[in-house]
């Protein structure tokens, strides 16, 4: 027994404490070293974020070097499957091309409308933001945590909290900022958190990423009455966000009512970030 | 010049896991498939459980650390937690190495499924207590699986490369 209790005792040093013929380090000295960085990442001095902010920059743009061979297999393989679903994606495009004619009649009665009702509010004003475009320089799809990195830091103006949109939907917001790349936490992440407005009933919401292509709302009010085909808009609450701005839509995922996003989170490429205050002038 | 070029061979072979490594921690190519999620699996860990089985010095720890901090950097998680992960992982090859009289793929196997179960844990545990980052545990879950299944086919492959890294060294 006290021989058995030795040899675990040697095997266990062994592995932690003895350094191979070509190594430097020890495994025991390297997990030290490992915790020292992880405890080091709740401290937010100046010179630390600034030696923080240059190894990511570094890394960024290995990594968006490195991915190159698999970016251009990858899409290679999707092109090739394309091409065998073209024909079928042309008449489905045809008939909603028909459908669209039939609404487009419709949308101008109701712009017209709108531009009319706009005026009378006073305020025209909803979607007047600055917005700056941005490419993704790496998407790693990690089936853990949804982020991609943009190519642009804090040098080109972009800060924490920043929404990002992708064309007119809104699709995260900037986590992290560098000197030269950010990271945005996109709204299908499980940390997301994105205080909503449910259109046309105007129930307020939170709505939070699952990690999946749709998100859950919470704290809906009382006796609420979603149906499918709703439209999420972000609310604007806490001045964090612009209030209006599309989402996605309420559709019955899963046996539930989910949103599902108006853009595929999966294809971000070039996006706007909006890098006007949402509470200047107010 | 025949010399040379052996050496250089061999040393290219040698070096072959230790690119692959590094390549997977900064790369964005991952075994994380659109439609078949499920089989998603973390091919870095098995690399690491198998080279520090057959030899720790042909990855070298502080590569394996290095890849761990490349990795959270890239995956936007606090730095040192891949890396304390990784080297758990090799801690256990280095522990069952030591053990192990004549090594087997299939007994190799059926220790890798409580080592990357245990460190697993632990990855999800610092996350969740100490950062509070919110992880899908049963995707995590899911994950650990499938990369326990995918060790013998890996393996095997490794082993293609071990056996010929072999033969260099013996020439």
């Amino acid at each position: 027994m006290v021989t058995s209790r030795d040899d675990f005792s040697i095997a266990v040093r062994s592995a932690l404490l003895k350094k191979g013929v070509k190594q430097k380090f020890s495994l025991l000295a390297l997990i030290i070293a490992s915790v020292i960085l992880l405890s080091l990442e709740s401290i937010n001095s100046k010179s630390l974020n600034f030696v923080r902010s240059a190894i990511k920059d570094v890394i960024y743009r290995t990594s968006f070097i490195t991915s190159i061979p698999g970016n251009v297999i990858g899409p290679m393989f999707t092109n090739i499957q394309g091409h065998f679903e073209i024909y079928e994606q042309y008449e489905m495009v045809k008939l909603k091309l028909q459908q669209l004619k039939d609404q487009q009649n419709q949308i101008s009665y109701l712009k017209i409308e709108n531009d009319k009702l706009k005026k009378v509010i006073d305020d025209a004003s909803v979607f007047s933001y600055e917005t700056i475009t941005s490419k993704v320089l790496v998407d790693k799809e990690s089936p853990f945590l949804k982020s991609v990195i943009l190519n642009k830091g804090f040098n080109s103006g972009l800060k924490k909290g920043m929404p990002i949109l992708k064309g007119p939907y809104f699709v995260g917001r900037i986590t992290e900022v560098n000197y030269l790349s950010s990271r945005v936490l996109l709204i299908s992440d499980l940390n997301s958190k994105i205080p909503v407005l449910v259109e046309p009933m105007g129930y307020q919401a939170i709505m939070s990423g699952t990690g999946d292509e749709f998100a859950l709302l919470d704290f809906l009010p009382k006796n609420h009455q979603l149906e499918v085909g709703n439209l999420v808009y972000t609310s604007g609450t806490g001045g964090i966000f612009f209030s209006g701005i599309p989402i996605g839509r309420i559709e019955l995922i899963e046996e539930k009512l989910r949103v599902k996003f108006f853009s595929d989170l999966n294809q971000l490429y070039l996006i706007n970030v909006i890098i006007s205050d949402p509470m200047k002038g107010r | 010049m025949f010399s040379f070029r052996g050496n250089f061979i061999r040393r290219l072979l040698n070096l072959i896991p230790l690119l692959l490594l590094l390549f997977l921690a900064f790369s964005e190519t991952d075994f994380d498939f659109d439609k078949l999620s499920f089989l998603s699996f973390n091919l870095i860990y098995i690399l690491i459980f198998y080279w520090v089985l057959k030899n720790p010095d042909i990855l070298g720890y502080g590569f394996i650390f290095l890849a761990g901090i490349v990795n959270d950097v890239v995956v936007g998680l606090p730095i040192g937690v891949s890396s304390i992960t990784y080297l758990l992982l090799s801690g256990f090859a280095a522990y069952i190495r030591y053990l192990t009289v004549q090594p087997s793929l299939i007994f190799d196997w059926i220790v890798f499924a409580p080592s990357i179960a245990v460190t697993n844990s632990i990855y999800f545990y610092i996350l969740t207590i100490f950062f509070d980052v919110k992880i899908n545990y049963i995707t995590l879950a899911l994950n650990t699986c499938v990369t326990i299944l995918f060790y013998p086919i890996i393996g095997i492959l490794f082993s293609f490369l071990a056996n010929i890294i072999i033969k260099e060294r013996n020439v």
